[in-house]
């Protein structure tokens, strides 16, 4: 009945949703920000350490759907490592493909798996709630951020 | 149409059905099971034909021209202010505005009444208001530096009677209360209500854009001051609603917005307004959708506003018993006396996964905070998934409304 809904809830997705990496709170983080998406209520903080120039710690707490935690937990799982520049860049490459826009799927490692989102424009914010809310942090804002 | 009578109800749901074309359709390869009322209802062909019938043959400006299309238009327009005078039974038909609906009423009132609140006074609203009937009285206390109160609710869902009049005294100057609750479904008993804040000479707004479509209101009985409603919820179309309002109140208040139409002589140095209810409808209004709503009532009207009730209670209390079997499924709002809305959550999946893979079912749930967002707080979850019934849907699309949640938790594992 639901297998067509396949190709934006894949397995990974319920994988991540149900133990979703780095939910935590980071006490000793660098800088930590809101987010929020008004329209449904998703809200999550996100934590990072940073050291010189390195995302060497990333973490997030918060509630949300599947697909934003899902999102969350694969974002913070695979910007630990990256400079504060590549993360960027992801963060650039990962809003086209949620918003439908031609993209190199290599580039996106498995983060491949929320392509899907771009077909549900209901569901485009919660997927990018996270990258919008690391853009935010990146750029050094301190204010919450909302998806409105 | 349907054949009603006070005794035997044959309520023919089929019928009905196909006076609303929107239902005849597939959503994602099945048949569409729109149970999203709450949000905003569908229309019945009569609507959609007063509408086509307004702007093909009447279209023209009212209250003004002495051409015959103004005539008939405005007549129409009339027309439909004596039809919601009569079915929500105040004594005079200059006790209607029309406005864009019931949050614009709710603002207009507050806007009105801002006249007599001062420094210290208070309002006494619900825990379950929708943000509309919140908002409006948060900006009324800013400007006027009076105090919001916010009567409790209990787990069920249910107003706190005595926390409520406790919350009651001399300093209270208007009361704005939900006749039923949109996130939970709660029906208050507002007649007790309205009469416990009369002892203490208190005005009240009732917003009945919940209640409207499923329980008989009259305002006399109710002998509230203001009653509001929006008409999309009621099968009319969206961009039209109603304010009820005592003469004498009405009287009193400012007018809400300037302009045309709501003035009977302006110079620069003067301008006196028109006479209620047009003092309160500045500028050319949606004159279709006015005539639309009075269809809609038409035809509520002639199905009969019980029979609706008595099926969406059948259809309710068939869901509730339903859900039962779902160990996953915990409904938000069991208050004893609630209107046809099952609010609900499922442990370890969010309503918004819910409403997209019911979606794929070509069932429409709302997924969300539903504007009740300290409703929310309140029973500690984020969103619910809601289901709202309406006078043309099935107890069959009950059972695919419970197949699909099913459906969902198996998939979700």
């Amino acid at each position: 009945m639901l297998d067509d809904l396949r190709d934006l809830y894949q397995e990974v997705i319920f994988d991540h949703n149900r133990n979703p990496r780095n939910f935590r709170a980071m006490d000793d983080a660098d800088r930590q920000i809101d987010g929020f998406n008004p329209l449904c209520g998703d809200r999550l903080t996100l934590f990072i350490k940073v050291n010189d120039g390195k995302i060497i710690d990333a973490s997030f707490q918060g509630q949300g759907c599947a697909i934003s935690t899902a999102s969350a937990s694969l974002m913070t799982d695979i910007i630990k490592g990256q400079t504060e520049e590549e993360a960027q860049e992801l963060f650039e490459l990962f809003h086209k493909m949620a918003t439908g826009e031609p993209v190199e799927m290599d580039d996106l490692g498995k983060l491949a798996v929320l392509a899907g989102v771009c077909e549900y424009p209901a569901r485009v914010k919660c997927a990018t709630l996270p990258w919008h809310t690391l853009d935010a942090l990146l750029k050094g804002s301190e204010e919450p951020v909302t998806t409105e | 149409m349907i054949e009603t009578n006070s005794n035997s109800m044959t309520y023919d749901v089929e019928k009905i059905r196909s006076d609303f074309p929107v239902l005849n359709q597939q959503v994602h390869g099945k048949p569409l099971v729109y149970l999203d009322n709450a949000a905003t209802s569908q229309k019945p062909q009569a609507v959609i034909d007063s509408l086509v019938h307004y702007y093909a043959n009447d279209n023209a400006n009212i209250h003004r021209g002495v051409h015959t299309l103004s005539e008939r238009a405005t007549l129409a327009y009339e027309n439909a202010r004596k039809t919601v005078q009569v079915f929500l039974n105040a004594s005079s038909e200059k006790e209607i505005v029309f406005t864009r609906g019931a949050t614009e009423a709710i603002n207009l009132v507050a806007n009105g009444v801002a006249e007599y609140i001062s420094a210290g006074d208070e309002i006494l609203i619900t825990a379950m208001e929708h943000h509309s009937n919140i908002v409006p009285w948060q900006m009324l206390c800013e400007k006027t530096g009076a105090i919001l109160k916010v009567a409790p609710i209990d787990e069920h869902g249910e107003l706190l009677l005595e926390e409520f009049e406790a919350l009651i005294s001399k300093k209270t100057k208007f009361a704005a209360l939900s006749h039923m609750s949109n996130a939970l479904g709660t029906i208050n008993p507002i007649k007790s209500l309205i009469n416990l804040l009369h002892l203490s000479g208190v005005p009240v707004l009732i917003d009945g854009a919940q209640a409207i479509p499923h329980i008989p209101v009259d305002v006399q009985a109710l002998g509230c001051e203001f009653y509001v409603f929006s008409g999309h919820k009621l099968y009319a179309p969206t961009g039209i609603g109603a304010l009820y309002g005592q003469l004498e109140q009405l009287e009193k208040m400012v007018p809400y917005q300037g302009g045309g139409d709501m003035i009977s002589m302006v110079t620069f140095d003067k301008t006196v307004y028109s006479k209620v209810p047009y003092k309160f409808e500045a500028g050319t209004p949606n004159i279709a959708g006015t005539i639309g709503l009075g269809a809609a009532i038409d035809y509520i009207t002639q199905v009969g506003i019980d029979a609706i009730a008595a099926h969406e209670n059948s259809l309710l209390e068939h869901a509730v018993e339903q859900s039962k079997s779902i160990k996953k499924l915990r409904i938000i709002g069991t208050a004893k006396n609630k209107g046809a809305i099952l609010s609900f959550v499922l442990d370890g999946i969010h309503p918004h996964d819910i409403g997209t893979m019911m979606d794929h079912q070509g069932i429409a749930v709302r997924a969300g905070h539903h504007c009740a967002m300290p409703v929310m707080d309140f029973f500690g979850v984020p969103a619910t998934a809601r289901a709202s019934f309406a006078m043309y849907n099935t107890h069959e699309e009950v059972d695919a409304l419970m197949a699909g949640i099913e459906n969902l938790i198996e998939m979700f594992g």
